[in-house]
């Protein structure tokens, strides 16, 4: 049976240099359920390595976390890609790293924190997350495909780091599976002015990099139960399975 | 200016497009946003940038370039040269960085009406 399940699927964690000190594992999740969101998908600036400490913290909160990542192609085009486990998120976050240069200076970025389930700081990623890839936003996607994840379009409404702002229009070979707005636009506005994608499904979400920011936009999902195969299903409109924003 | 006096004067590569080297440049325009450059760049400009995605082609055809220049040695794309000469868009490559080649190609007059 279908079910409304809220969902915010773009958040960033204190691996994010840009992210706040305060985005540790628990504090993410305690905010998530105050929030009354059924899943969530945690992202961060082309690293995953504080999934491994959400998933367990979530899992001992009753939480669905969705393993994400937001990865910066050469173009400075970001995609959020959402992995149905740890491995495949690892796997990609190798990729990553291959095609990733330069280190953090965490004077001029900020921090890149790896927690772990008690929100300790376990180190530190000294690589330039904030940086480009050497990878086309093409590449991302079709890799994002290969290990069977999901490739969602950035805020595409953006002026900065969205495909419409780097590549001035979405090519049409490049299969986003979705396109995300943000909260900088409302969604009569988005429909407006983004009518002719429509042909792919537009979910809503945060981008938080602070507490108080996460479910500050939500997608509905109309789906049996909060899970990544689910999101697949809805993204396609399998069995009824839809999607909503507000 | 013509296009073949500007690939002598400012050393350019050509890599495609080298039967339309007769067209005459009405200006330049440098940008990486493509978003921007669709806004802002005009009809005949030479079209300065980084960008070697597919899209380039698109929106040179779009707003009627005389040619697109990679900076930086910048090669393009498989796809994007494929696509270049299909649509008959010239693609040369400077190894100079954008500010470097826009200063060169303005101490030729052109930009100057």
């Amino acid at each position: 049976m279908l079910k409304k399940f809220m969902a915010d699927l773009h958040i960033h964690s204190c691996l994010s240099p840009c992210g706040e000190l305060s985005m540790t594992p628990q504090k993410i999740i305690n905010e998530a359920k105050k929030k009354q969101l059924d899943f969530i998908a945690v992202s961060d600036h082309n690293s995953a390595e504080n999934i491994s400490a959400i998933l367990n913290v979530a899992e001992k909160n009753s939480l669905t976390v969705i393993p994400a990542m937001e990865i910066c192609s050469i173009e400075e085009v970001h995609t959020l890609a959402l992995f149905r486990d740890l491995d495949s998120v690892l796997e990609m976050q190798s990729i990553v790293y291959n095609n990733l240069k330069g280190k953090n200076n965490p004077d001029v970025f900020g921090l890149q924190v790896i927690g772990n389930e008690n929100d300790e700081v376990e180190g530190f990623v000294d690589k330039l997350l904030i940086g480009a890839t050497e990878l086309s936003v093409d590449e991302i996607v079709n890799q994002v495909h290969t290990l069977d994840g999901l490739a969602i379009a950035s805020h595409i409404d953006r002026e900065s780091y969205s495909v419409i702002s780097q590549l001035g229009f979405i090519p049409q070979n490049l299969e986003y599976d979705a396109l995300e707005i943000s909260s900088n636009i409302s969604v009569e506005e988005a429909r407006n002015r983004f009518a002719e994608y429509s042909v792919r499904p537009f979910i809503r979400n945060s981008d938080a990099h602070k507490l108080e920011d996460i479910a500050k936009c939500t997608t509905q999902f109309f789906i049996e139960e909060p899970s990544f195969d689910e999101v697949k299903k809805a993204f396609k409109n399998i069995g009824g399975r839809s999607i909503g924003i507000n | 200016m013509k296009l073949s006096e500007l690939v002598k004067l400012a050393n350019l590569k050509v890599k495609c497009g080298n039967e339309h080297l007769g067209r005459e440049i009405t200006g330049g325009y440098c940008g990486d946003l493509l978003s921007d450059v669709m806004a802002n760049s005009k009809n005949g400009n030479i079209w300065i940038t980084m960008q070697v995605h597919l899209n380039i082609v698109a929106v040179s055809v779009l707003k009627e370039h005389s040619a697109i220049i990679l900076v930086n040695s910048r090669q393009p794309n498989e796809d994007t040269l494929k696509k270049a000469v299909e649509e008959n868009i010239p693609i040369l490559v400077s190894d100079l960085p954008a500010f470097e080649l826009a200063g060169k190609i303005g101490s030729f007059g052109i930009g100057k009406n």
